[in-house]
Formats: C-alpha cells, structure tokens, sequence
C-alpha cells in the first residue's frame, strides 16, 4: 500500500505524520506540493497532516481548501482513493466541502495540547478497523479551532449514517464539539477528518501505541 | 513628511537617540565629521545596550564558556554543543520584556520568533523550546491581561511555527508589577561539520536579503522614545513588531534547504536594529566591508527613508553572503517558499560601511568601529550588604502543617502551571519524552536509537535579591539539578541577565556579585555559558525588578529508556531523601508565604557537594535503581514530596525520627543539592550502601502507598485534596474567581 502526505506552506505535523507512515506502514510516503496537480496514481492513501496552513490568518484550512492540489485530491476521493485529514487536515477537507460539517474556535478560545480519551464510535470504516466498537483510546489533541459544528439537520443524518467514527469519552471533551465528536467520515467511507494526533501516540517514546490501529488500519497492515 | 537626511544634527536629537554626549565626541573623533541623519540613526543602534552590552561585557568576559564539548561560545547567534555522533545542539537565551509589557501578545510572540530565528540561523532544526515568564503580583490590575496575553503569543508563535515548549518558568512578584520578563528559549538539532556562522568572508560577493518584506514596524524599537522624535516621523507607529510565524516556518525550511545546496557563505538574522545589526556583524567579524543599495530592499511601505529601513525591526528577515553562482538555485528556492530574494549589496575590501539610497550616498561609516569600538563602561558598582542569619529556631512554626503545605501547593507561585502549559504545543514533532510539570522537559534526538535532550531554565530571584552572588550559584546549580534529576549529563547553559538600570552603583553590584556566582558555579559543575543575553534598566520608577538571572541548560542522556521522571513511584517503593536534613527556613516559600515574611539570607550552595550529590544521583537513574526522582528546590522537602505524589497518584508515608531539627526546617527548608528519590523497595539497602560509601548523606523517610502524603503525626492530606488545590489556583485566578474572593475579604 502507498501512502502520500500532502505538503502545504504553514502544516507543520507533516514530518510526524511522515514519520507515523513509515514506522507503521514499513516505507515512505511520498509527498505532494501544493502546487502540484496530480497524485501518483499507485497511492492508496493520501494524508493531510496538521499545522497552520498558509498561517490560519484567514479561517483555517480556508486558503489550502483553494490551492491546486486540491483538486487533484477530490477527484482521487472520487476514484475511491482513501485521504485522511488530522487537525488541520481536517479544517482542510471541511472547506474543501469534501465532509460535512464546520470546526470553530474552541470554546475555551484557547489553544489546547494535552492527552483526552477517544472512544471508536464505528469500527467497520477502512481506519479503524484495527479497533473494535467502543474501544476507549488515549490520544493528543493540539488545536484552536477543534469544535466542531453541524446544524440538526446534518448531524442527525451523520449519526444515523454512523459517520461520526471517533468521540471524545466523557468528560474530555476539550473544545466544545457537538455531541463530543471528533472524527467523521463521508458517506462513501473513504475520506475521514479528525481533530486529535494519532500520530503522536504510536510508540514507546510517546508513552503508548493507541494511535498506531488508525494506521495499520488505513495502510492495511493489522497484525495478526 | 519624509526625514532629510542632512537634518541638522542637534544635542537634542543626539540625546533622543540615547548617546550620551562623550559618546557623540567619540563618533566625530572617529569619522572626522559630523554624520548624517542616517549615520547617527546607525550609530545609536549599535551602540546602545542592547546591541554593544556596554556596561556588561567587562563582567561577560570572565565567565566560562569553553569545554571539552563547546563547538561555538558566546558572539554568535546561538551556542553550539557537541553531543556525540557528529550531531550538535544549538541553543540561547534572550528576553523581550520591554515590549511584552507594552504589548503582551505580539511582545512575547516576537521574542518567540526572535530566538527561533537564532537558532536556524546556525543551520540548525529547533527541537524544543522553553519560557522563563515573570509577573507582578496576581492581585496588581495588569497582572491577568499581561499573562494571557503573553501565554497566547508564546503559543501562538511556537505552535504554529511547529516547536515543541517542553518547560520554563511562571513567577509572580510584585517587583515586577511594572517590568514583567519574558525570556524565551530554544534549541536546534544541526550536524557538527554543517554550522553556519556570520562571518563573511570573500571581497565582491553578493549579499542577499531574505525572508519578510522590511516596514516601519519597530523603527528604533532599541532606542528611542522621545516626543520631538515622534513628531517628526512620517506617523506614529508602534515600536513593537508583529510577528507572522507563517512566514518564519516558512524561512526556516528555505534557509535548511538553501543550505544544503552550498550556496550560503555567512548569514545572520535581522533581530535588534534590523539591516545595520546584521551587515555591520557580517562585515566587522569577516574584516570586510559592506556596500548596500537601499533601493534593492523589498520593502512593504512606501517612501521609506534610508534612515527607517536602516533601523526597521520588521520580523522574519535574513541577510546572507551568498556564493555567487549559486544564485539561481537560491533564488528559485526562496521563490518556491514565497519570500524574498534580493541581492542588495556586495562585500568590498575597504572595511567602510556604505549605504547609498535614491542615488545619494547617506552613509559611510568604518565598519569595524562601529562594533569593536563601541563604548565600553566599567561602571561604579557596591556589593550589597547581607542579611543577617535566620535560625530556625527564630521561624514560628504552622499553626497546622497540613493547610501550610496546601496553602505552599495551591499558592501563586507553587501551584500547577498546567493552565499556561496546556497552551503551548509540547508534543508535536512526536519527540517530546517530559512536557513541562517535571523537573526538566526532555527530546529524543531524531534519527538516534536512544539518545536525548533535557532541558530547564531557573533562578530563584529572592535569593538573588538577598544575595546576589550566593543567588547567581543557585540559579545554575538548580538548573544543573533539574537536568541531572532526569538521569541527563548537564552540558553547557545560556543565561539571561535581567536587572535594573547598572548606572546604579547597587544595580550594578547585584550584577557584577550575580556573574562572579554564575561564574563560580559553571566552572564547579564544568557547565560552561555558550551564549546569552543581558537585559539592563528593567525598572519603573525608579523601582527595579528583582534581580533575574535566568539560566537555561541543556543536558544529554544517552539512554532515554532509562531516563527519571517526578511520578514514576510505584506502590512499596522506599522513599530516600539524598542530601542533607532541612534547615534553612531564610528566604523560603514558607517563610513568606505561609508566614507572610520576606528575610534572612539566600541558602548557600556548596559546589562541591551540589555535584557529588548530583554525579550519584545520576548514576544511579542510569543504573536503573529508580523508579521516580524530583529535585528539592522551593518549599522544601515537603513540598517535593507532595508533588511526586501529585504527578504519580500514590500516597506516601513518610517519618521524618532519623532526622535531625525542627519539623518546620526539615519540611519546607530549602537547602540545595538535594533529591528526593523513590525505589524499589529491595533496592534500597544497596542504594544506601552505595551512597555511605561515596560519602553522599541520605535519610530513609519511608514508603509509597495509601491514597494520603502522610508525615509522622505532622499531617495527612489526601493526594486528592493536594491536586485539587495544586491545580485550581492558576484557573481561577485567570477566570477571576480567586480575584473575587480576595476582594471580598
């Protein structure tokens, strides 16, 4: 399985998220600039890493949402192709109208980074397959703007189409999202955006693996 | 309405630009003329404080900044410290108080920017960074507005330029009601043989200018404030800079790009006094001259006067001396990453510093006295008088000693800190291995199997302010602790000197008495100072703050796996005290407060045991004997012993009959060099076997277990109640709760 991380002026978690691929996947992403207009047509994965695109001045992921590879990253979504979005990868795929839904300022107006509880909500989508159903994980958030909005009608078609893959559990919910959700998923299934870091939970260094099964699940390489 | 350069040079307008009027003889003496506008303008940058450390280098000079592993000492951009393998850490220092003072946000995210920019500028990634605030006191009305605002720049800055903040300091004191200081630190990977210096060297070769546009912002930020100046300026600007980290993540991997290619001769970043600084640096140290043509310089304003670009403080700028067929390839990397690139100047070989604007030559100045002959002060200094003792048996003991040490834990200066460091981004890079709350923060280096970096930054100003030179050893010895508690070999340090105005003869000898200590320590720990920054009038008035010197340190563990951290006790551990019994209660957290009363002298370091004691305790975190080790430092023993609690959720029963002194002494006295350590229980005799017989003092006080911190029959708190109280004060204070209450009393 190929994976390709998307590199943009301002994301600033793309060596952790290259680093995650590597370690888990066994080999190198390759990586897209900005300006770039087509993906490598053997990549099974595409990943948007965090940071602070074009500097967030405007609403974050807003700018990146417009850039040239964008484009070329819908229409591999179209073909199936999966892509991931963390942080402001997710801000991203929102503006870019590829998930439903919006991400505003935390409720504290503060940015956040500390370690929350992260329940699976659904573990049949091709991420999280690894994890079962409810599974409780430990994972980093780091953002400012991680409180994600929908309007009625848009969130209860999300939840009854299981679309909501993570929540934050009970009592960590750092940011004020709706229905603590943390991660949701397009119908299709393909394209998932979430707020927290797995890709900073994956190894001993980092104090535990939690956030390893989001990775062998998308790269397809669950252990046995 | 633009300047003139021929503006007539008056005593006026030589005053406002902060020279004094033998300094200006020394000007005409070294030119032959009187200097234009623009040359004055030049002049006053680097020769003010800020730039030449004219009242502080006689005193720098005789600190130690040389050691088996110091690549690069003071005078550059950053220190650089060999830590094996061909790899360097690359590390500083430097303060922005003034203008977080006058603009917390954009103040503390431009000093932010400012020692990041250090740095990278030496080719190196940063890896880590630290903060060392300090506020006036939490019911003064600034307080909460300036620690807000300065949290979210810090982090703003930090995070989104993508380091990690891995520790740092939060103080509160009302001598800094009027001065807050904001001291920002960081810290770069780089490989030994791929470090970039300043120093230019070759006649003829371009010098490029990279990164941000230049304005007005911070024109004469180092200097001047005067009314009739103000007037004559096109409008009003502020003299704080704003920072755009976008642009500065963005510069970073331009500049590690371009230097891979070879293309880059010297480069220096454009910091305090912008475009004169960082021309007259690369020029003086490479004995060289600089021509530059002002017309060349991206600027994002217009009808900018050569006097304004001359002195912009515009962030995220480079100068650079630039290999000249390399010029394409250079060029096409800073265009892929959207910043400028322009050639605006060449080196000659007639050591002049020329400036031409609009066609008109509006400067021409001797380069290398522009630096080297800069004013130097050795200024009147008087050693200040000592406090007499403080036996402890002078000091009232706690009507109760459980709500003592709740009111030390949950009190402004002791409590969690978590609120500020829940801001900062501590974990991305995904190397953090400590985030702030321990004793120091600690990074993996990358690319190694096992090796890593700790990190703290302390002073302990009232020891300072009792007794400078006792106080400046203990600034570095608890620095050095704080890095030795994590089981890492200390390496090297920065330090940032914050004091008062030095024209006071007091002023200066709480300096000078300051660096002999710093000086005495370093070279007892073998910790030598690689680089720094020295912050001077730091007063309101006439008022001056606590003496700060701040000391950042660096240390390395070769193995992380077996690095110490504060909660690591497990259920049954033995809990050893390393060092000696408590017994100085003069200048301690206790004494002022729990007993509201600051007096008595700052406890002394003794060198010699501060490093015996720390060389075994490093032994053995490297040896695997502990499970969890926290340095003794404000509050004493109890208050170490509550926090390790804290951090691992276990109780602790501690008995305190092998001691010797009064409870009160041996619970919140703050002697130095000591540890409290916890381990496995069978490891204990072999432990204390080892420490008699390397002559190291060390008292068993009991086990880990239980849900309470309980002390003989002094205290029993719940872990519980001593986190609730640890944590809540620094939320409430900052949603006004504690305000509130303070006020209704």
């Amino acid at each position: 399985m190929k994976s390709a991380v998307v590199q943009l002026p301002g994301l600033n978690r793309d060596r952790d998220m290259i680093a995650a691929l590597t370690k888990i996947g066994g080999k190198a992403p390759v990586t897209v600039w900005q300006t770039e207009t087509e993906i490598p047509a053997d990549v099974d994965l595409i990943v948007i890493p965090g940071g602070f695109s074009y500097g967030d001045y405007l609403r974050c992921g807003a700018i990146a949402a417009r850039m040239p590879v964008m484009q070329a990253i819908k229409a591999k979504a179209e073909a199936g192709v999966k892509v991931l979005g963390v942080c402001n990868g997710f801000q991203i795929l929102l503006e870019a109208g590829m998930l439903p839904g919006a991400l505003m300022r935390n409720a504290s107006l503060k940015f956040v980074c500390k370690e929350i509880r992260l329940e699976v909500t659904n573990a049949e989508t091709d991420f999280t397959r690894a994890y079962e159903k409810g599974q409780i994980l430990r994972c980093p958030v780091a953002h400012h703007d991680g409180n994600f909005f929908a309007d009625a009608e848009t969130a209860a078609r999300i939840e009854g189409n299981g679309q909501v893959v993570f929540r934050y559990a009970e009592g960590t919910n750092p940011n004020g999202s709706l229905n603590d959700i943390a991660g949701v998923i397009n119908e299709r299934g393909n394209v998932l955006g979430m707020m927290p870091h797995p890709e900073n939970l994956i190894e001993a260094a980092h104090g535990g693996s939690d956030g390893r099964g989001l990775f062998a699940s998308a790269l397809d390489v669950i252990a046995a | 309405m633009t300047i003139s350069n021929s503006r007539p040079i008056t005593p006026e307008l030589i005053a406002a630009h902060g020279l004094k009027p033998d300094e200006y003889e020394r000007i005409l003496s070294l030119i032959g003329r009187e200097p234009t506008f623009t040359e004055l303008g030049i002049f006053s940058a680097m020769w003010n404080e800020h730039c030449s450390y004219k009242s502080s280098k006689r005193w720098l000079r005789t600190l130690p900044t040389k050691g088996p592993r110091v690549i690069q000492g003071p005078g550059e951009n950053a220190g650089v410290v060999d830590i094996d393998d061909g790899d360097c850490v690359v590390f500083k220092m430097e303060s922005h108080n003034h203008p977080s003072y006058i603009e917390p946000y954009q103040g503390a995210a431009t000093g932010v920017g400012g020692i990041l920019r250090d740095v990278f500028t030496m080719g190196a990634r940063p890896v880590a960074a630290m903060n060392a605030l300090r506020f006036g006191a939490p019911d003064h009305p600034k307080t909460r507005h300036l620690v807000s605002g300065v949290v979210a720049g810090v982090g703003g800055y930090g995070n989104s330029f993508g380091v990690p903040t891995v520790g740092g300091e939060v103080e509160f004191d009302e001598r800094y009601n009027g001065n807050i200081l904001v001291n920002a630190f960081a810290a770069g990977l780089a490989k030994s043989d791929a470090i970039f210096l300043s120093e230019a060297k070759g006649v003829g070769l371009p010098v490029v200018y990279l990164g941000a546009k230049t304005g007005r912002d911070g024109v004469g930020g180092a200097t001047m404030a005067s009314a009739e100046f103000d007037e004559s300026i096109e409008e009003k600007r502020p003299t704080v800079q704003v920072g755009d980290p976008f642009t500065e993540k963005c510069l970073l991997e331009a500049c590690l790009e371009l230097m891979q290619t070879g293309a880059v001769i010297a480069i220096q970043d454009m910091g305090a006094a912008g475009l004169t600084c960082s021309a007259v640096e690369m020029g003086a140290k490479g004995d060289l001259g600089i021509e530059l043509n002002l017309d060349l310089v991206p600027v994002r304003e217009d009808h900018m006067t050569a006097y304004e670009m001359m002195l912009s403080e515009s962030q995220e700028r480079m100068l650079m001396v630039l290999e000249p067929e390399k010029e394409e390839v250079a060029k096409a990397i800073f265009v892929k990453w959207g910043l400028d690139f322009a050639i605006v100047g060449y080196t000659t070989d007639d050591l002049r510093f020329r400036i031409l604007h609009q066609g008109e030559e509006v400067a021409n100045l001797p380069i290398k006295q522009l630096g080297d002959e800069a004013p130097e002060y050795d200024r009147p200094w008087r050693e200040p008088g000592k406090p007499s003792p403080l036996p402890a048996s002078m000091v009232a003991e706690p009507n109760d000693y459980g709500l003592a040490l709740l009111k030390l834990v949950g009190s402004p200066n002791q409590s969690s800190r978590r609120w500020v460091y829940e801001q900062y981004d501590t974990l991305i890079q995904g190397n953090s291995l400590q985030i702030p709350g321990g004793d120091a923060g600690v990074v993996r280096v990358e690319g190694h199997p096992s090796k890593a970096l700790a990190f703290s930054s302390d002073v302990t100003p009232r020891y300072v302010e009792a007794d400078p030179f006792e106080g400046g050893k203990q600034a570095v010895a608890e620095c050095w602790r704080n890095i030795t508690a994590t089981g890492a070999e200390p390496l090297a340090a920065t330090d940032n000197l914050n004091f008062g105005n030095p024209e006071k003869p007091d002023i200066m000898g709480q300096f000078v008495m300051a660096i002999k200590g710093i000086g005495e320590a370093c070279r007892a720990l073998d910790f030598p100072i690689v680089s720094g920054n020295v912050s001077l009038y730091n007063e309101t008035n006439g008022v001056a703050i606590l003496p700060t010197p701040t000391i950042a340190g660096v240390g390395l563990l070769p193995d992380w796996s077996k690095m110490a951290k504060v909660g690591g006790a497990r259920d049954g551990d033995e809990i050893v005290l390393i060092g000696i019994d408590g017994s100085h209660l003069g200048q301690s957290v206790y004494l002022r407060d729990v007993l509201g009363i600051v007096d008595g002298p700052a406890p002394e370091v003794d060198l010699v045991v501060e490093r015996r004691n720390g060389d075994f305790v490093r032994s053995a975190i490297r040896n695997g004997q502990f499970s969890a080790c926290h340095d003794i430092s404000s509050g004493g023993l109890a208050v170490a012993l509550a926090e390790m609690a804290i951090a691992s959720g276990k109780g602790m029963q501690v008995n305190l009959k092998d001691c010797n002194g009064p409870a009160h002494a041996l619970l919140f006295g703050e002697d130095q060099a000591r540890y409290v350590v916890a381990m496995p229980a069978d490891m204990a005799n072999f432990l204390c076997a080892n420490a008699e017989g390397a002559g190291v003092p060390f008292r068993r006080l009991g086990k880990v277990g239980g849900s309470e911190l309980v002390i003989d029959d002094l205290l029993a708190v719940s872990i519980e109640q001593l986190r609730d109280t640890h944590e809540s004060w620094f939320p409430d204070f900052m949603d006004g709760s504690s305000n509130a209450a303070a006020a209704a009393k």
